[in-house]
């Protein structure tokens, strides 16, 4: 093949390419670059619609730090996600190496356990709400019945953060336990036994063993939970509305009000370029470790 | 235990044999069986025949177990009074249209660059994964702000589907599944039908798309998934409660509806995704672990 037929093939080949990818192109240009640019260029302006956009230099961010709602939000936002690692990780994690061991009904428990993950998030938040109830709830009459006193979860400040947590746990620990079971059942059994022969006992064969072989696994989760739950938003917006006494604002539930109830686009793509740089590594370094992961 | 013996875990199979292992493994299992029962099918079973409870019954303290009265044509009446199968069709038109608009924008973007490897492929292919790096959140307004007046076009898409389809199609998470799979078709299958004088589009139609069942599997069933469930983006572009989806339609209705509808509600909302789970179990758990870390 000579060269200018050669180039001919690698330039029609080009277009074709080209032809393919332009509906992805334009959708990404569109919906997700565009977007991203426009999202800081607004943190720096003021934007009502009528006048044209004005360049206001800090004055959003200004205004952030002085609302009283900021920081309550950052906090409980935080909270949120510690509560949600600490009940979200360890449970997830410690069920998968409990099911690991068990030798029936693990169709049962795979099936049972995913159930939740399938349903609206929405639907959760409202059943748990109604379940919460401190008069004819669920979760109260559970406690009663094996004589514990009730709770007033959402009703109460103190308690409010901590059932959003409860309910995020239940709806989300179904596909952590499952990745995490996978991740198990990879470990090679000589391992075991190799410790086993070294005279560990089961803990020690948990700690020296599966955690180090899981390790990889248990920080993707790590990073993915992270980043998931600063993120909060339905459980808060739809259970409590940022209630009782502020104590389950969350930043994009105050992020959300910034731009849909005051209207003020400007500083609610503050508060969205704030949240982007706190989460931006954990982002980038989940997405680093599963790329060079699957190469 | 029964058959042979599974792979080696951490308890060792020695211990499980001796007696004192036997009564202990029966006891976890119960307990466990038990602990996931209640945790994860009991609440959806309070749900369902709450639905049936009068609303007398359903205010009672201490709650019954069994209703007393059986009322299964609440879920009719919900059905009526919410206008519910509207906003199923609404769901369903969401869901479905950003299912096929994501398979229609991925797959042939995936495959040239998988198979064609364009000029600056590699350079498009980053400029799509960068924006997993961005947490969701932090797109919200300036989304939404362009879907409210799309650049070039000037249209307005707030309440139409169009407005959750568009921003959906741009999922770089699909076009790295999709490409990661068709990265292992040997190329020689490729070349071997560009010499019998097949096209590209010829080729991704006849060759690679059959032999990709298992990953459109995947990609389809979390597309859908993940539509159905969705919840801030619908409620931000979907304010006419018209042309509201299922999770917009309940958070909106349930502070002034009668418990027991808005419970029937809530489990008519949920039946199509368990439906969809118990059908697809097992490409969902499987797609679960290769989707969030292997391939």
């Amino acid at each position: 093949m000579s060269t200018t037929a050669r180039r001919r093939r690698r330039l029609a080949e080009n277009v074709t390419a080209y032809g393919l990818l332009s509906a992805a192109l334009v959708v990404f240009a569109l919906f997700s670059w565009f977007p991203i640019v426009r999202g800081v260029v607004l943190s720096f302006q003021q934007v009502n619609f009528v006048d044209a956009p004005e360049w206001v230099g800090l004055e959003n961010f200004e205004l952030l730090f002085a609302d009283p709602l900021f920081g309550v939000a950052w906090r409980n936002t935080l909270l949120f996600t510690g509560l949600a690692l600490v009940f979200g990780f360890a449970i997830p994690f410690l069920t998968a190496v409990l099911l690991n061991e068990l030798r029936h009904a693990r169709a049962y428990f795979r099936l049972v356990v995913y159930l939740p993950v399938m349903l609206p998030p929405v639907v959760t938040a409202l059943l748990w709400k109604w379940f919460y109830d401190p008069g004819p709830g669920l979760f109260n009459e559970g406690l009663r019945a094996v004589g514990l006193p009730g709770s007033a979860w959402l009703d109460s400040g103190d308690t409010a953060m901590l059932s959003l947590v409860l309910v995020s746990t239940w709806a989300n620990m179904g596909s952590t336990t499952l990745i995490y079971l996978a991740a198990l059942q990879t470990i090679p059994g000589d391992l075991y036994e190799a410790a086993e022969l070294d005279g560990a006992g089961i803990w020690r064969r948990l700690w020296h063993v599966t955690v180090p072989q899981t390790r990889f696994v248990l920080l993707v989760l790590l990073l993915m939970q992270v980043v998931a739950t600063m993120q909060v938003f339905t459980e808060p917006f739809v259970m409590t509305g940022g209630g009782p006494d502020d104590s389950t604002v969350t930043v994009l539930l105050l992020l959300y009000r910034y731009a849909f109830v005051y209207n003020d686009f400007g500083s609610a793509s503050a508060l969205s370029l704030l949240l982007f740089i706190a989460l931006g590594v954990f982002s980038a370094a989940y997405v680093r470790i599963t790329k060079r992961s699957a190469e | 235990m029964k058959g042979a013996p599974g792979p080696r875990t951490l308890v060792s199979p020695s211990q499980l044999r001796s007696t004192r292992g036997k009564v202990v493994y029966w006891v976890v299992f119960s307990l466990v069986l038990i602990a996931f029962t209640l945790a994860f099918l009991f609440p959806l079973y309070w749900a369902v025949t709450g639905a049936m409870k009068t609303p007398d019954e359903l205010a009672r303290v201490p709650p019954t177990v069994v209703p007393e009265q059986w009322h299964p044509e609440t879920f009719a009446q919900a059905w009526d009074e919410l206008d519910l199968g509207r906003y199923f069709l609404n769901t369903i038109v969401v869901a479905g249209g950003a299912w096929l608009l994501q398979l229609a924008v991925a797959v042939p973007a995936a495959f040239a660059l998988s198979k064609l490897r364009p000029v600056l492929g590699g350079a498009v292919l980053g400029l799509m994964l960068a924006t997993l790096m961005l947490p969701a959140s932090a797109l919200l307004v300036p989304t939404y702000l362009t879907v409210s007046d799309v650049p070039l076009l000037g249209v307005n898409l707030l309440s139409t589907p169009a407005a959750i389809w568009l921003p959906a199609a741009a999922s770089a998470f699909n076009i790295y599944l999709l490409k990661r799979f068709f990265d292992q078709i040997p190329d020689e299958l490729i070349e071997a039908a560009t010499i019998d004088g097949a096209g590209p589009v010829r080729i991704l139609l006849r060759i690679v798309l059959p032999i990709s069942r298992p990953v459109l599997a995947v990609v389809s069933i979390f597309a859908v998934v993940a539509a159905w469930k969705d919840f801030i983006w619908p409620l931000l572009v979907l304010q006419d409660p018209g042309t509201q989806t299922l999770s917009v339609l309940l958070q909106r209705v349930a502070p002034d509806l009668r418990l027991d509808l808005l419970v029937a509600g809530l489990v008519l909302a949920s039946l199509p995704m368990v439906g969809l789970f118990l059908v697809f179990q097992k490409q969902i758990l499987a797609g679960l672990t290769a989707g969030s870390l292997k391939g």
